[in-house]
């Protein structure tokens, strides 16, 4: 079993953690893992991505330039991402940021409108883990369970309060993922 | 774990006496990290944000002195200011263990990886006739595993190690398994070990550390003692990794980060029944020379893949001595290659020609 990602959005959308727990859950399962991020020196705002390569075998180069699935956080992502991901590969976006959706015919496109469920749970920092359910729920890499274990390996122990919340962030993600071609 | 939060952890663990750096990106997190596992609290470990990259050299130029081991990290422009200090602990035959997260260059350059530092980093960096033993991890398992190894050469040979790494490596988060933790040395154990040492005198003659003498004819003898002293490491100390190289007829040479991307070149070459191997130094000094003429016996051509300009180039092209054809490919700036655009080398550059 090999996968290997991207996800690319702008800094404070949580791109960078969201590929950081997937991870860290791939870890708990015994998989070989590497996160190779790529961001400027914003701290908000500038573009920022990740790439995750899970593996049963050892990994060798962390920097790919094809990729078996991506995540699409805004519009400049898509355009220099959507042609990277190999044919019969699997493109998840959030519609909210994309001006123009992404267009090709040898994909598997989902959209997923986290943005507005995140709104609706009145908790805007659950984004991330709405698009993580997401993938999880077309891609099912790691568990569920081994993502909040993973959970709870990444957050400081003063936040594991919020563990219940973000589980909740995860299956509500499974639920509204929605295949947009066939 | 992160790249440098494997060396944080790794140096606390391999009972390194005092920390004294300056943040930079994208070294940062090795400062962040020690401040956050607050190691003086524990293993008595010294952590200081130092005024500049000056005086971090200098604070271990000071510790080492008094045989303590000590480090410093930074990034490229950072490593650039320390030179001074580095060539200063070399003449005074004083250990210390720097780290440089290498970023894009020349000048303050950009903040993304880069290996533009190997000249500086083989050569000696600073004036006078040098160098320091340079050490290349390629994984995180390396970053954690190469800082005791580090302070143990550079107490061997009394002289300053360089663990040369890229923002890669050091960003990268892979599976580490982190070395058992090592007691720092008592004070009777570092008199023990560095009869040399600063260290108070009571009892003995004063031990003077300095890199300076305005006698030619002595500074000569010095001279002579320290060449000695690298040759006796070129014999000794070199190390690297060879991959798939028992059949290979063309042969990758690559270090650090750049040999990731290489071996994953080398996966794809081979799935196309392409015969091709890679010898990857571990130690960039002493370089492994003696190797690399070996292979070239027997391989049609070679590529040096570096993220540079060409740099190591040069010593692949100095050990092959013309057996075999030597290229060069590599991007500069805080571009990195992908392994597609190394298999597109391969296939157009090396193989048709060769």
């Amino acid at each position: 079993m090999k996968e290997e990602l991207i996800i690319a959005g702008f800094g404070g959308q949580g791109v960078l953690s969201m590929g950081k727990i997937l991870a860290y859950s791939a870890l708990m399962e015994g998989r070989e893992v590497s996160w190779m991020p790529a961001y400027g020196p914003e701290q908000r705002g500038g573009t920022a991505n990740v790439t995750v390569i899970i593996s049963d075998q050892s990994i060798s180069s962390p920097i790919l330039s094809t990729f078996d699935t991506a995540i699409i956080l805004n519009q400049p992502s898509l355009e220099r991402f959507e042609p990277t991901i190999r044919p019969g590969g699997t493109l998840i976006y959030d519609e909210y940021g994309i001006c123009k959706p992404p267009t090709r015919k040898d994909l598997n496109i989902y959209r997923i409108n986290a943005m507005d469920a995140a709104a609706e749970m009145e908790n805007v920092k659950a984004f991330n883990m709405l698009v993580l359910g997401g993938l999880l729920k077309v891609r099912p890499i790691v568990t569920i369970e081994n993502v909040l274990q993973g959970l709870r390996k990444t957050l400081p122990e003063r936040h594991h309060h919020l563990i219940p919340m973000n589980e909740k962030a995860l299956r509500k993600g499974m639920e509204i993922i929605e295949l947009i071609n066939d | 774990m992160k790249g440098n939060e494997a060396i944080a952890h790794a140096a606390i663990r391999c009972g390194c006496d005092g920390f004294f750096g300056y943040p930079i990106t994208p070294q940062s997190e090795i400062l962040e990290t020690l401040a956050l596992e607050k190691p003086w609290e524990t293993t008595g470990m010294v952590v200081v944000q130092a005024e500049s990259e000056l005086a971090s050299i200098n604070m271990v130029y000071g510790g080492g002195a008094v045989g303590k081991r000590v480090m410093t990290s930074s990034s490229s422009p950072g490593v650039a200011l320390m030179q001074e200090g580095i060539t200063y602990m070399s003449g005074a035959e004083i250990p210390g263990v720097i780290v440089n997260v290498q970023r894009g260059g020349p000048g303050l350059g950009t903040i993304q990886p880069s290996q533009s530092d190997y000249y500086q980093s083989t050569r000696g960096g600073g004036n006078g006739d040098y160098n320091v033993i340079v050490l290349a991890p390629a994984s995180v398992q390396e970053m954690a595993d190469f800082m005791d190894l580090a302070f143990t050469l550079a107490f061997r040979y009394r002289m300053p190690t360089m663990i040369l790494s890229d923002g890669v490596i050091g960003q990268m988060m892979e599976k580490v398994v982190l070395p058992p933790y090592k007691p720092r040395r008592t004070e009777e154990e570092i008199r023990r070990e560095c009869p040399w040492a600063a260290n108070g005198c009571k009892g003995r003659k004063n031990n003077v550390l300095t890199s300076l003498s305005l006698d030619p004819a002595w500074m000569e003898r010095h001279n002579q003692h320290l060449q000695e002293k690298f040759r006796t490491i070129r014999e000794n100390e070199v190390r690297y990794e060879e991959y798939l190289t028992e059949d290979a007829e063309y042969l990758i040479v690559s270090f650090g980060s750049a040999a990731r991307i290489a071996q994953k070149a080398i996966e794809i070459c081979r799935q196309e029944g392409l015969r091709i191997g890679m010898l990857r130094p571990i130690t960039l000094w002493p370089f492994p020379a003696h190797q690399i003429q070996a292979l070239s016996e027997r391989m049609k051509a070679i590529l040096c893949l570096e993220i540079n300009a060409g740099q190591m180039v040069d010593d692949v092209r100095l050990s092959v001595m013309g057996r075999c054809p030597v290229i060069h490919y590599g991007r500069m700036g805080g571009m990195v290659p992908t392994p597609e655009e190394v298999v597109e080398v391969i296939k157009n550059k090396l193989t048709v020609k060769f």
